[in-house]
């Protein structure tokens, strides 16, 4: 078990000009489940590289219970990673490959055995267990990836979107077996993934980083209920929150807030959930409806209001617009997130 | 339809590669005089007398064991040299790595006839004229360039997350490399070692050049220098011929299995 800290770590790759992280602080507590998220090129897995030893810093430290690591190779870290493409070794066995940790550590064959076959058998590999990786499924493969890092009772694991090469189906299943696998081992956990879905599920943090800056962290529902910014407004949340400027945004926060706010430029976001659709000639703006999406438990409604803004609207259920109806569109009140013309959070 | 198409068309392409040395065969087994008669050589009576012309009056097999120790041993220690310089040439970072790459392949793009005066300069020098190492230590020269950017090529293709899934897993970069990329590597050092083993075998004008003694000699040279009296002995060359298709051929079908197995499939993804 582990706490592991990054200070103000720095990371330019030689073949570009752009820093792949620039400047980033952050902080994961002994047992925590940290997900960290962000579009591709936001620096996320060259997080999850240092903190493993694969990448040096070009500043800063890196630190596993408050001792400096920064300096420490990989093999002297006792991390574990899950590599999105698995990283299984072909030319072993399952059982060779979820031995080879232990072997590596000099632990004798008899010890290896006894401790990989009740892993095995937690995951279900163990009639696998003299196959080759070519010989498995992509579902059989990612459990061998998971159960060679269960085995050897690293400090900390860390998982590089080891779900993305997965069905949707298997994905979700995967998700909450992670989950239950962190409660009964209690081990920290960073989880790298470009899905803020899977971020919010699996994450009792997360991070959300753009372009070498961490942007916010927080628990997932503090990130959808207070973004620190437009970009964690809009990347965590789906369908995405609307934005809106200019005098639709005054009207949507309502007269006394608009007046108070008079002098400063700002824009207003609304999540889909808290946009209205009305009959027509009532809420506050007239609108056409584009494309309805039926969900089943909601219905996402795209309309676009008559100065031109398209706005997406979440009801929960069906609904009954059709495309081209004419509809009014109204906010849930008190449920709008203001940001400043430089795009931070505005509290009121 | 086209399955039988490309069943002629196959049939057809080892017709052609397969008749000349099947005519090779036969032809080596037959009387000297069969061979100028104007009808084919099938037909007339077999034996043996070439080939036990060529080991008990020519001792031809001092040059096949030269030419296996000298391909052997050309081939082992370019593998030795080439597979860790491979290996940190596509792995490791360190400075003028490109500069040193392009010398190697700038090493083996001389012409090999431009270089024999002053190699022959170097081994009497080092008193290697006539002598086994004085063949192999000239091979090296083309033969570990090459194996060096085989297999460079080789580990630059071989994913890293493999390596780095062992160094996490507690390995040396060291050990990452012997437990992990080399086993994987099989493939390509069976593919390079055919090409090495071949060129060895194969080769004539260094052989020609540096050896004196008929007891060094190579079985590329040995050939050409197989003389008669009174006229050239056809059927003892083409004998000698067979002879040296032989270990070529054993080499090719020991380490095939190995090329054609792709090892890294399974690896990542699916």
């Amino acid at each position: 078990m582990a706490a592991i800290a990054l200070e103000d770590v720095r990371k330019v790759h030689a073949e570009s000009a752009r820093p792949a992280l620039a400047g980033l602080s952050i902080e994961i507590t002994d047992g925590e489940r940290l997900a960290i998220v962000g579009p591709s090129g936001s620096g996320k897995s060259t997080v999850l590289r240092l903190i493993a030893g694969l990448d040096q810093p070009t500043r800063g430290r890196v630190r596993i219970d408050g001792v400096d690591v920064t300096d420490v190779p990989p093999e002297s870290r006792d991390l574990a990673m899950v590599f999105q493409s698995y990283a299984l070794y072909p030319h072993m066995t399952v059982r060779a490959n979820l031995g080879f940790g232990l072997r590596m550590r000099g632990i004798a064959a008899a010890d290896i055995a006894s401790r990989v076959l009740p892993v095995a058998d937690s995951l279900g590999l163990q009639p696998l267990l003299d196959r080759k990786p070519a010989e498995l499924s992509g579902g059989e493969r990612q459990r061998v990836a998971l159960g060679r890092a269960i085995v050897r009772h690293p400090r900390a694991f860390l998982f590089d979107e080891p779900l993305s090469n997965l069905d949707p189906q298997l994905r979700g299943r995967t998700r909450t077996e992670l989950v239950t696998l962190h409660q009964r081992l209690g081990a920290t956990m960073i989880y790298v993934t470009h899905d803020q879905e899977e971020a919010m599920t699996l994450g009792q943090r997360i991070a959300v980083l753009r372009e070498g800056h961490l942007e916010q962290v927080a628990t997932p529902q503090e990130l959808y209920d207070r973004p620190a910014n437009r970009f964690v407004a809009t990347f965590i949340g789906s369908p995405p929150m609307n934005l809106i400027d200019g005098a639709m945004a005054r009207s949507a926060l309502g007269n006394a807030l608009a007046q108070r706010l008079a002098n400063m430029q700002l824009s207003v976001g609304i999540r889909p959930q808290d946009v209205i659709v009305v009959s027509p000639g009532d809420g506050l703006f007239a609108a056409t409806v584009g494309v309805v999406e039926p969900l089943g438990s909601t219905t996402i409604v795209h309309v676009r209001t008559d100065d031109g803004t398209h706005l997406i609207a979440a009801t929960p259920g069906a609904h009954k617009a059709r495309p081209g109806d004419s509809v009014g569109v109204r906010f849930a009140t008190g449920r709008a997130h203001i940001f400043s013309a430089e795009g931070r959070r505005v509290e009121v | 339809m086209m399955a039988i198409l490309r069943r002629a068309a196959i049939a057809a392409l080892l017709l052609l590669w397969a008749a000349p040395l099947g005519w090779m065969v036969m032809a080596s087994l037959q009387p000297e005089s069969a061979l100028y008669q104007a009808d084919s050589p099938a037909g007339t009576s077999f034996n043996w007398n070439h080939y036990r012309a060529l080991f008990a009056e020519r001792r031809f097999w001092q040059p096949v064991l030269n030419s296996i120790v000298v391909a052997s041993a050309t081939t082992l220690l370019a593998l030795l040299v080439a597979v860790p310089c491979a290996y940190a040439m596509a792995r490791l970072q360190f400075r003028a790595k490109r500069a040193l790459l392009a010398m190697v392949l700038a090493v083996s793009t001389f012409p090999q006839v431009s270089i024999v005066p002053s190699l022959f300069l170097i081994l009497r020098w080092l008193g290697l004229i006539d002598t086994i190492p004085g063949l192999v230590l000239p091979y090296l020269t083309f033969a570990t360039p090459l194996a060096v950017w085989l297999m460079t090529g080789f580990f630059r293709e071989l994913p890293r997350d493999l390596e780095e899934a062992a160094r996490l897993d507690g390995a040396s970069r060291l050990r990452a490399a012997v437990e992990v990329a080399i086993p994987l590597a099989a493939p390509a050092i069976a593919t390079t070692a055919i090409l090495t083993f071949l060129y060895a075998w194969n080769e004539f004008l260094f052989a020609l050049s540096f050896t004196v003694s008929p007891d060094r000699q190579t079985v590329p040279v040995a050939i050409a220098l197989l003389q008669g009296r009174y006229q050239v002995p056809w059927g003892q060359i083409l004998a000698a011929a067979v002879i040296a298709s032989v270990p070529v051929a054993v080499v090719v079908l020991a380490f095939q299995r190995r090329i054609v197995k792709g090892l890294t499939t399974g690896a990542v993804k699916g």
